[in-house]
């Protein structure tokens, strides 16, 4: 495989034709309390807008979510795998799988099947022992254990404001305010994301989902 | 063994009328024969050992190995007939192996004794299969604590603070018992195995034997390794003192 795999942007050519591509824009981010996920929600088939409210927020596990861009279908069905083997795991061993061991498993999937697939995943838990930890899993299905994850063809514009900008041990409202920040520029930069912008809050107090409209978040 | 079976013993897959299953309560008798082997968990690890009798003066010392590792973190020792607990070793590996690879973790100890005692219980159920005549004792150290399980040929797995197998499995019982797990340290418990294999050793005192150690702890970073040469000759002389002194006494 070329260099050229392993770049945050999603294959268009892998895509077979009219096939419903989440041309993304997609991050999570580590702060004090735990993680946040977040994602812009635009679907398009081509130059169509498939569908303007996805949620691109999937739940593998009680505590461990994932952002995903590529194919819809792929991403779809391997988060489905990866729900399936973490509910297995807690049932057959009797305790909770880890963000890590999540990780493992969409890394398995995705890179011994990698010939088929068209998934850019970011993996993201909170883990009562480790805290939040975030895992970005792109294209060829490498694992990249990072303090924040960006993917999608959006991820591209946002690479040296998100470095920037990014602070370690953020308090929860700084950081939805980063979050927030960085994918409105994702969207205004990138044709193929749009619509809301989602995001999902975890910590040791559980799941919080967040929503912001156009409206709510476009500075002009 | 007078009438005992009365052909009901010919088959892994036939019940005697009482409810038995006589291919495998022989299996456990030639565990009952076997060396001696000892587990004993402590708070901060576990420890391993066994007593090998040397049965020529022609076989080099040191040289073959009773206890094996079969991941980073867990150790097994067995008693019974040895190439059977070499199949169980590999197989307890395959598992290891397997669980790293699907969720790259040590393999929780708890599940691994588990998943060993299904496979022995299958060699339990088929007469195309005989029994595997070992009791195998798995210990090792993970993220939840220490731990320490010994599987029978029937596939059954008890978890343990102190386990005995083999030859002279009621006298280590016995002087098992007498320790108290909950303070006893790793090194300590090193040298109580081996003064225990020296008293076990005292029903068969004219042959000569090999004393194997392996420790699992939180202090040597939970690897799974044989303990250091001085310990363990640190713990042999400890183990013929007290021995000495328990002539005298």
């Amino acid at each position: 495989m070329s260099i050229v795999s392993q770049s945050p942007y999603v294959d268009m050519k892998a895509l077979k034709k009219g096939e419903v591509n989440l041309g993304t824009s997609i991050m999570a981010i580590k702060f004090k309390d735990g993680v946040i996920l977040g994602a812009d929600s635009r679907t398009s088939m081509g130059a169509m807008v498939a569908n303007r409210v996805t949620d691109k927020l999937t739940k593998v596990h009680d505590n461990i979510w994932c952002c995903r861009s590529g194919s819809a279908a792929d991403t779809q069905a391997v988060s489905e795998y990866v729900r399936l083997y973490l509910d297995q795991y807690k049932i057959n061993y009797g305790r909770e799988p880890t963000p890590k061991t999540a990780a493992a498993l969409f890394r398995k999937l995705c890179y011994e099947n990698k010939n088929v697939l068209t998934a850019g995943i970011i993996c993201a838990g909170f883990d009562e022992k480790t805290g939040g930890e975030i895992y970005s899993i792109p294209i060829g299905g490498s694992v990249h254990k990072q303090d924040y994850a960006i993917a999608g063809s959006g991820s591209s514009y946002i690479y040296g404001l998100c470095n920037t900008h990014y602070k370690q041990e953020m308090s929860q409202d700084e950081a939805v305010e980063f979050v927030k920040m960085s994918l409105t520029q994702a969207i205004r930069w990138d044709g193929s994301s749009g619509g809301c912008i989602r995001m999902v809050i975890l910590t040791k107090n559980g799941v919080e989902r967040l929503l912001f409209t156009p409206q709510e978040y476009q500075l002009n | 063994m007078t009438s005992i079976g009365t052909g009901y013993d010919l088959s892994n897959s036939v019940f005697s009328p009482d409810g038995r299953v006589f291919q495998v309560e022989y299996a456990g008798k030639a565990v009952e024969n076997g060396s001696t082997s000892i587990g004993i968990r402590c708070k901060d690890g576990i420890v391993l050992a066994v007593e090998k009798i040397t049965v020529s003066k022609l076989l080099k010392l040191g040289a073959n190995k009773r206890i094996q590792t079969v991941d980073k973190h867990v150790g097994v020792v067995y008693s019974g007939m040895n190439p059977d607990g070499r199949h169980i070793v590999t197989r307890s590996r395959e598992e290891a192996r397997h669980w790293r690879d699907q969720f790259r973790e040590q393999m929780p100890i708890p599940t691994l004794a588990a998943n060993v005692a299904s496979y022995v219980q299958l060699y339990t159920v088929y007469n195309s299969v005989r029994p595997f005549g070992v009791n195998t004792i798995i210990g090792g150290v993970d993220d939840e604590g220490s731990h320490l399980y010994m599987i029978d040929p029937s596939g059954k797995s008890w978890g343990y603070r102190g386990a005995a197998s083999g030859r002279g499995r009621q006298t280590v019982n016995n002087e098992l018992e007498k320790l108290d797990f909950d303070k006893l340290t790793a090194a300590e418990a090193v040298k109580e195995a081996a003064r225990i294999l020296y008293v076990a050793h005292e029903d068969n005192k004219d042959k000569d034997f090999e004393l194997e150690i392996s420790w699992v702890t939180e202090a040597n970073g939970r690897v799974h390794e044989f303990v250091p040469e001085s310990l363990l000759a640190e713990a042999k002389i400890y183990a013929e003192e007290q021995l000495d002194a328990d002539v005298e006494g």
